[in-house]
């Protein structure tokens, strides 16, 4: 065989292979499809807050905490106004908590220190798949909730960050129905020292029991609202407006 | 001289056929999917988490000379895999990712979607699994079917199927009616150890399930670990299937392919004795 025969046979082969997985792309990825095994995320969500509604995550000890806990996504956000709070080491940052709440609060640093408060050795899971264990320390986020007091409307708490990822801001959404769970905190402190920027500094949410991308790093605003369709993508947080699902329990 | 004739029995049931495919549509989403998670972070560790610097199996690649190159580490080895694993082409450019675009799904690194994809058919896979072992468990399946006989654990008749099987002679006749010891053995292992250690390590993986059933955590020895359990577990399955595929074609295609679609199998059989005085 010629070598430029050999050469069009290997382009002719390599251009058919890559038609045949464009088109089975077109099937992986087409919406109605999508939304169908989206129904799973349903199912799973449903079937898991059945068997636990209130079990906690295992809480390790001292020991097990990794010296390289990896920071992801943001590590260090691009924004003026977050890094004007950097530079003043959050001195006049207040953590914003409204929408449908009957007092809406807006509390300092200091403030949310005094509150109740818990500490617990977690593992982190991130979506990608590993894994590190690290120690926090914040403000239960039940009794914080209860200072401003929710309306019966409210179904999910908004968090609003300070950070932009990729052109957008970041967000979260946490349903109430984990607002009380005795591992979800706001946590301003990690492995017994102020939270780092990396990390999230001044304060982030710990909820346990789900993936790192709930974990909302640089928060700035707690908004409880009845619904979250009308914010941004419309999905309830930054990567769930790319395609991740909201449960992220799994 | 009698010639021996061919006969159909009734083979698989249709539980048995209609779950077998189910499975076999379900492990392949879940494969490909499976990879595509995979290659969010290309690395497997043992453990409650991650020793970054000391994962057992890692993909990666680097560039040399202008060009990417793909390499895996198993344990202190080093291979350069290069257009499979750590590097592969996509589109028309060699680029950094753990296994190759046509092994999943999508083609292209898209996270989100193979979890899409992967929880979908997670759950039509245990439910399959589940309505198999039970209905195998009811109707005596299992005890009947794929449960070894005591003559056929029988050391001399073990060894005995093993050297049949390297010569490639397959039982004939009256044997072929029920699974061979080893048939029985791989089945048997595939179906109550391998996809349900499978399932339960994919399990553990979920934080919201490890609260709910801590004692799965403890089981694997970490969720690190269960995430290589995962993966070892899925690469038995990819092994169980190839060695299957290749019996099929050499006991007879056609025949084992009609049997689990129609439950028909030809299985050889002496005719009668011919009466005793011919016609005349």
């Amino acid at each position: 065989m010629t070598l430029a025969r050999r050469a069009w046979l290997k382009a002719a082969g390599a251009s058919l292979a890559a038609s045949f997985l464009a088109g089975c792309d077109k099937i992986t990825e087409n919406p109605d499809v999508v939304k169908a095994l989206s129904s799973a995320e349903v199912l799973n969500r449903r079937v898991q807050r059945l068997l636990g509604r209130g079990a906690l995550a295992r809480e390790f000890t001292r020991a097990d905490i990794t010296p390289n806990f990896k920071a992801n996504g943001t590590i260090n956000p691009p924004d003026a106004e977050y890094q004007a709070l950097v530079a003043e080491n959050f001195a006049s940052w207040k953590l914003v908590v409204d929408g449908l709440v009957e007092r809406p609060l807006a509390l300092s640093l200091d403030q949310i220190k005094a509150l109740p408060a818990r500490t617990q050795i977690t593992r982190h899971d991130c979506v990608e798949g590993w894994s590190c264990i690290g120690e926090w320390t914040g403000a239960r986020l039940g009794p914080l909730i209860d200072m401003a007091g929710l309306k019966p409307e409210a179904r999910h708490i908004v968090l609003h960050c300070a950070d932009t990822l990729g052109g957008a801001k970041y967000y979260e959404t946490l349903d109430v129905f984990d607002v009380h769970h005795p591992q979800t905190i706001l946590a301003y402190a990690m492995n017994g020292a102020p939270l780092t920027v990396p990390h999230g500094a001044p304060l982030r949410l710990r909820a346990e029991r789900y993936l790192g991308y709930k974990q909302a790093k640089y928060l700035m605003r707690l908004e409880a609202v009845a619904s979250f369709d009308h914010i941004r993508g419309g999905q309830g947080g930054y990567w769930e407006d790319q395609g991740y699902d909201r449960y992220g329990g799994i | 001289m009698s010639r021996p004739q061919k006969i159909l029995v009734r083979r698989h049931g249709a539980v048995v056929r209609v779950t077998h495919w189910i499975n076999a549509i379900s492990l392949f989403f879940l494969l490909l999917s499976g990879l595509q998670i995979f290659n969010a972070h290309p690395a497997l560790y043992f453990g409650q988490q991650s020793h970054f610097g000391q994962p057992w199996f890692a993909t990666g690649a680097y560039e040399r000379g202008g060009q990417l190159r793909g390499v895996t580490m198993i344990g202190r080895q080093v291979f350069d895999t290069t257009g499979f694993l750590g590097a592969s082409q996509e589109g028309h450019v060699i680029v950094s990712r753990g296994f190759p675009a046509w092994l999943t799904i999508p083609s292209h690194r898209f996270l989100a979607l193979g979890r899409r994809w992967h929880f979908f058919f997670a759950w039509v896979f245990a439910l399959n699994l589940t309505l198999y072992l039970a209905t195998g468990l009811i109707s005596g399946h299992l005890r009947r079917d794929l449960a070894p006989t005591k003559s056929q654990l029988a050391p001399g008749h073990v060894l005995h199927e093993i050297w049949a099987h390297m010569r490639l002679k397959f039982p004939k006749g009256e044997e072929a009616r029920r699974y061979n010891v080893l048939q029985k053995g791989a089945y048997l292992g595939v179906v109550i150890v391998l996809l349900p250690v499978m399932i339960l390590s994919g399990m553990t993986m979920s934080p919201s399930l490890d609260a709910i059933f801590p004692f799965l955590v403890d089981l694997f020895g970490g969720r690190q670990s269960a995430r290589s359990i995962h993966f070892i577990t899925a690469s038995l399955v990819v092994l169980f299937f190839l060695v299957h595929m290749v019996m099929v074609v050499l006991s007879g295609t056609w025949n084992n392919i009609r049997s689990m679609i129609t439950g028909r199998y030809a299985i050889e059989v002496e005719p009668p004795a011919a009466p005793v005085g011919d016609a005349p």
